[in-house]
């Protein structure tokens, strides 16, 4: 080490005569990091009671978490979702069109639709759809009121799972239905106006100019709705059906182990809509293109700044 | 004024509309003849934009007629009656007209040059290298070139509008129309689309021009038209109209925005 000069030791007790030379300090917040500190020990608690409490029974959990029965159970739960929120939101869309259109008589239509699902609760129509067979014993093509091409057996056609979707997607694109046109509707009427004065034909002013620009105000609520429909299809073990939670149950009838079932069934749930919301959000940044003078980076891309940066620093 | 419609590029006859009550257009003749600037002044809510409206059919009429290069613009004729005609069709005639708005009007979520392209590939079917290829020379000639790949929300206002104006060149239309294009501008950025528009007016393209630049009017216009209450009152050459104008209302309006 090098003695220092007086020239370089005094600065730092004199006070800064230029603007630059001011350094400029963040405002302290202590309370924060008491509050921070609390937070941290009571999770550190929770975490700690987790582990060490035998009442959770972690060993049972490991031996049904990727069971194939369990797994099986996942796949059709993600089945149905899939099935409910494709079947829901095309009929949703079909439906929010017919109500934006310009006939009074589809808009009725597409009214009393959303009017009718959204006023029966959804078990009622699932029970409903498995005991359609009881009503219309056969289901037929043809002109109505006229002849029939051709005809089905109603149980042959709609097993128990085809009811569960069907019920699924019929309620669900009365949801849908309603984002759709509330994006559309949130959609400047300019936009249209613009479009239709360059002749651009009718459909594709739908779907290259409305619908991109509505996407940013459907995204949010559909993958509310994608998200609760895949906790909520396990409203269909009335159904008996083999999803999630009605497998948990069947497991838990047979070995009593309630809690670390449950557990199970919680764990991949929670897995799945982490899923689910990572891909919105990154969806809904794909639609967000051209919307802000500077998209914000996604914690990925903060990620790798900072590690080269730092890499940077280093070198 | 010329009465036989085949000088005319754009024809304006006997043009009523009505919103409920209100007649907002109370019959309107007028003509353009190709390759000139028709500037129409008048008060707010005079009509200006339901005329410039009407001659794209953005508005239906309740009488009267349009003509564009002596073809019907949103009817067809059958006997004695003007009927409508379907979507497609008057979409298919609006590529023959540029518009140009106020508030522009761009698609935010498009790219400029893809909002150049958007229209002559979807409503004209021109191959997309080619729609880009005329694009770029567009954003050349409104002094945006090194703007293309940027989304139009990242644009000043003034960038906006010259690329607002370059979308409407890129269908070559015969006629085209701006509805206050500087009115949403900050008065610096003002100059630049006028400039724009000024170079237009020298390379011969028809145009009809709403705007309060009383200024613009006297340099570009061929024909200046008064406005006020649903009605043309004095249309004529700018130096008649603008200097000596023979009406009343012409001269208070005059006073008010000199
Ligand atoms: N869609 C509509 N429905 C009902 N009234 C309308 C509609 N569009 C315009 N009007 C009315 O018609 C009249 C003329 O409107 P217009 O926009 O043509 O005026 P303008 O001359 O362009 O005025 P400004 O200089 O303010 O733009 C106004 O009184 C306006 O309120
Ligand atoms: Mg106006």
């Amino acid at each position: 080490m090098t003695a220092l000069t007086p020239e370089q030791a005094l600065p730092i007790r004199q006070p800064a005569d230029s603007a630059e030379e001011l350094r400029i300090v963040p405002h302290r917040r202590p309370w924060r990091l008491v509050a921070g500190l609390v937070a941290l020990v009571l999770a550190a608690q929770f975490l700690h009671g987790l582990a060490v409490n035998p009442g959770w029974d972690w060993p049972t959990f490991r031996a049904f978490v990727f069971s194939d029965s369990i797994l099986r159970a996942v796949g059709v739960t993600l089945q149905l979702t899939a099935y409910g929120t494709v079947l829901g939101f095309a009929l949703g869309a079909v439906i929010a069109a017919l109500r934006l259109s310009g006939s009074p008589i589809l808009r009725t239509i597409a009214w009393t639709y959303v009017w009718a699902f959204r006023s029966i609760p959804l078990i009622v129509q699932l029970v409903f759809w498995f005991n359609l067979a009881y009503l219309y014993k056969r289901i037929g093509i043809g002109v109505p009121f006229g002849p029939t091409f051709a005809s089905f057996g109603t149980t042959d056609l709609l097993g128990a799972l085809g009811a569960a979707v069907l019920g699924l997607a019929l309620h669900q694109a009365a949801y849908a239905a309603e984002i759709i046109r509330g994006g559309v509707l949130a959609v400047d009427a300019g936009q249209l106006e613009a479009a239709a004065a360059l002749g651009i034909p009718k459909f594709r002013q739908a779907w290259r100019i409305v619908l991109p620009q509505a996407m940013r105000g459907i995204l949010p609520n559909a993958a509310n709705e994608v998200i609760s429909l895949f906790k909520g299809t396990s409203i269909v073990y009335v159904m008996a059906i083999g999803e999630l939670f009605y497998q948990v149950q069947v497991v838990y009838g047979r070995t009593g182990r309630v809690v670390p079932l449950l557990m199970v069934a919680t764990v991949w749930y929670v897995l799945l809509t982490t899923a689910l919301s990572l891909v919105q959000y990154h969806v809904e940044r794909y639609f967000a293109r051209g919307s802000e003078r500077h998209a914000p980076p996604t914690p990925w891309q903060r990620l790798r700044a900072a590690v080269t940066e730092s890499k940077e620093k280093r070198a | 004024m010329s009465g036989d419609g085949t000088t005319a590029m754009v024809e304006v006859r006997g043009v009523h509309k009505r919103f409920g009550r209100l007649e907002v257009l109370r019959g309107i003749d007028l003509d353009v003849r190709p390759g000139t600037v028709t500037v129409v002044l008048g008060p707010s809510g005079s009509g200006k934009s339901t005329l410039l409206r009407a001659v794209n059919h953005l508005e239906k009429l309740d009488q009267g007629y349009v003509r564009v290069d002596g073809e019907l613009i949103g009817y067809r004729r059958v006997g004695d009656k003007l009927r409508e005609l379907p979507e497609r069709e008057v979409l298919k005639q609006r590529t023959r007209l540029g518009f140009v708005f106020q508030n522009f009007n761009l698609f935010p979520h498009l790219t400029v040059l893809e909002n150049l392209v958007e229209a002559p590939v979807g409503a004209l079917g021109v191959p997309r290298e080619e729609a880009r290829a005329r694009a770029l020379e567009l954003l050349e000639r409104v002094g945006l070139a090194d703007k293309a790949a940027e989304y139009p929300r990242r644009l000043s206002g003034g960038q906006q509008q010259r690329v607002a104006i370059a979308r409407a060149l890129a269908l070559e239309p015969k006629v085209l129309l701006f509805d206050e294009p500087t009115s949403a501008l900050d008065p610096e950025l003002v100059g630049e689309v006028l400039d724009v528009i000024k170079d237009l007016a020298r390379t011969g393209t028809t145009m009809i021009v709403v705007t309060h630049e009383i200024g613009f009017a006297r340099e570009v216009a061929d024909t200046v038209v008064f406005m006020d209450g649903g009605v043309v009152v004095e249309q004529g050459p700018p130096a008649r109209v603008l200097d000596d104008p023979q009406h009343e209302r012409t001269r208070a309006f005059l006073a008010k925005v000199l």
